[in-house]
């Protein structure tokens, strides 16, 4: 099996998700993991499909959609994400719109061992809002990182929360 | 909130059968998603059923419940048992109740949750933290109205859901309110 990194990015418009996926379906594509999301009126979509087209068919393939787009296809290899045991977080940010907000608070996360699987931004009027599924090692400790994490919300004047997200079983 | 004293009562002894564990069934499985028949409780098929359930239950690390579709059986049936979680306020111990339906439900709670016929992805979801539900007691059919709140509310309409055809799945609070989960080492 050959699995394709694919983005697209495009002028958001109704149909485009449609138009998309019929042309990786007509390639025999399977899609795998994706992401989709409207960016400031742009959509992006993020794609890991199956299935043995070439990329340069791809790409392609994809080029006539219509309207501007920007479209890349890289092959990757099937790497199957293995962790060892952790605790779910959800850390949100929100303050006034400052340089280097994100680079620095995640910064703080990757020092204490975090792993980031999701992350969203947003820049509405003057408000900058982050939010990221956090993962921090079973031994992490999560107070010092609570402590570095209010370092950064004094220095950009911003509200940084830390909060459990542990999944209950039913 | 007033405990319901004959269900707090109730353990599978009262069914006074033999139980099995079984093997729970996991998605795809076209059985999670079909709505559930009603049953008569005094059936001892079902009475062995109910057994079966609780059995499953206890031998399924962390468990609070599981339901007969859960075990390949499409009928409203199911057992619940929130006494050892910490985010329980009041409950029931252990039970089984049959044909369940929700008469009342208030005050919507968002939480994180997993299942054992879904093991690969946990989900948000909203539900009421206070219900009323009325069902059958397996064996004897006695009807019982059980108000429940906090945790064994919230595992009651996960249950009644999988009686329904519905997982946790069909209820996530949004797109980004699906979380794999972690495959560890
Ligand atoms: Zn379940």
């Amino acid at each position: 099996m050959t699995l394709h990194a694919i983005t697209l990015v495009g002028h958001d418009r109704p149909g485009i998700i449609a138009e998309a996926t019929g042309i990786l379906g007509s390639l025999g594509l399977n899609l795998d993991d994706s992401t989709m999301t409207l960016l400031r009126g742009q959509f992006a979509m993020t794609l890991i499909c199956d299935g043995e087209a070439s990329a340069d068919a791809i790409e392609s393939a994809l080029q006539p959609m219509t309207g501007p787009l920007a479209v890349t296809v890289r092959e990757v290899p099937d790497e199957r994400t293995t962790s060892t045991p952790a605790t779910s977080w959800v850390l949100s940010v929100h303050g006034g719109d400052r340089p280097g907000i994100v680079s620095s608070v995640v910064s703080r996360v990757a020092g204490a061992g975090g792993n980031i699987t999701d992350l969203t931004t947003h820049l509405k009027g003057d408000l900058y809002l982050l939010v990221a599924e956090v993962d921090l090692p079973a031994d992490a400790d999560v107070e010092a990182l609570r402590t570095a994490l209010g370092v950064v919300a004094d220095e950009f004047a911003v509200g940084v929360t830390l909060n459990p997200v542990e999944a209950d079983e039913l | 909130m007033s405990v319901n004293e004959r269900l707090l009562a109730w353990t599978e002894v009262e069914l006074g059968v033999e139980s099995a564990v079984l093997d729970v069934v996991t998605t795809p499985a076209t059985v999670l998603s079909t709505p559930g028949a009603d049953v008569d409780p005094a059936d001892p098929r079902i009475v062995r059923l109910a057994a079966d359930l609780v059995a499953t239950m206890r031998v399924s690390p962390g468990c609070v419940g599981l339901a007969a579709p859960q075990v390949g059986e499409s009928v409203k049936v199911f057992c619940v048992d929130v006494s050892q979680h910490p985010k329980t306020r009041d409950h029931h111990g252990t039970f089984v109740l049959c044909n369940v339906r929700v008469l009342e439900s208030s005050r919507n709670e968002k939480a994180r949750e997993g299942c054992m016929s879904a093991p690969d992805f946990t989900g948000d979801v909203k539900r009421a933290s206070r219900v009323v539900v009325r069902g059958q007691l397996p064996g004897t059919g006695e009807e019982v109205t059980v108000e429940a709140n906090a945790f064994e509310a919230r595992a009651l309409q996960h249950e009644i859901d999988h009686c329904d055809g519905y997982l946790f799945l069909d209820r996530v609070a949004g797109a980004h309110a699906i979380h794999a989960r972690k495959t560890y080492l």
